[in-house]
């Protein structure tokens, strides 16, 4: 059983930071709702309080992971440029897409719009952990702040979700694949 | 449970709202901003060279890079103006998840080369 470094990679940023963040979403979702359905007459712990905004800096922590791993360790490999006369283009994920009419549109919409729409989801999630953290005990008293909180916090559910779809689709279609192979389980001889 | 209230509603005076809000604001611009650098590196070959900062990655490296300074020196500048001061939040909230909105359809690709 044999896995490549740059599959491995995009298994680290996809299933691993990308979709561990998008599970976090629900938790996040639940976890603001709890808190604060009823607020002024919630009866919550600052430990929960605390608990909060380590929650969503873990996840926050998890959103630059993803955005960086995929920006400048993945990117690079998918967008490599084919040298003239190539006829496999399995190493060169864009451009084996762009080469067949039928596969050309998820590089120009689902590529062009994952590349830019992931970075939405740090910077909205960066500024839910800074004002759970900041406010802490204090969040029940400001009703708008918790609305913008969970506002910005869904709609980084939507970004996400719309680059993890997408990511998933590219990779089903031209695999980022290559580099070294590393043996994970070795097989037996037949 | 009035006077809990009312002790309630004295901290969140003492506790202003003012840096939640320039973190509000300034993640809807440096949202906004994503896309803005993004429609802007598509129709103009000059300013895609210019957002070159990592080549293998291309123009998203600079145009991300510049984005997420133009939102981290927004926070700081708005921050320190507004740390002790109280703000309109509904005013400050809908303008900044229009922003965050508008960035989310404004990076999708057909939308984005109508400009």
């Amino acid at each position: 059983m044999e896995i490549t470094t740059r599959s491995l990679w995009t298994l680290v940023h996809g299933m691993g930071f990308g979709a561990l963040y998008l599970l976090a979403c629900s938790g996040a979702i639940a976890l603001l709702y709890l808190r604060f359905a009823s607020a002024g007459q919630t009866h919550a712990s600052p430990s929960g309080d605390r608990f909060l905004g380590i929650y969503l800096t873990a996840m926050a922590a998890l959103a630059w992971l993803t955005v960086l791993s995929g920006t400048y360790i993945i990117y690079p490999w998918y967008r490599a440029t084919a040298p003239a006369g190539t006829t496999n283009l399995a190493g060169y994920p864009r451009a084996l897409l762009l080469s067949h009419p039928a596969t050309q549109q998820w590089h120009l919409i689902g590529m062009e719009w994952k590349e830019h729409v992931a970075w939405l989801v740090p910077i909205a999630i960066t500024m839910a952990a800074f004002i759970a953290i900041k406010y802490a005990r204090d969040l029940r008293d400001h009703p708008q702040l918790r609305s913008a909180l969970s506002g910005f916090v869904v709609i980084s559910l939507l970004a996400a979700g719309i680059a993890g779809f997408f990511g998933a689709m590219l990779d089903k279609n031209a695999p980022v694949d290559g580099g070294q192979n590393i043996q994970l389980v070795q097989g037996e001889k037949q | 449970m009035s006077t809990q209230f009312a002790v309630r509603q004295e901290i969140a005076a003492v506790v202003t709202n003012g840096p939640g809000a320039a973190a509000i604001l300034s993640a809807g611009i440096g949202s906004f901003a994503v896309a803005i650098f993004a429609i802007a590196a598509d129709k103009s070959p000059f300013v895609k060279n210019l957002f070159v900062f990592y080549k293998p990655t291309g123009a998203l490296s600079g145009e991300t890079t510049v984005a997420i300074l133009l939102w981290l020196t927004t926070w700081a500048i708005l921050n320190w103006l507004w740390r002790r001061r109280n703000l309109s939040l509904p005013r400050i909230n809908v303008i900044a998840l229009v922003l965050l909105g508008l960035s989310l359809l404004l990076t999708f690709p057909p939308i984005g080369d109508l400009f």
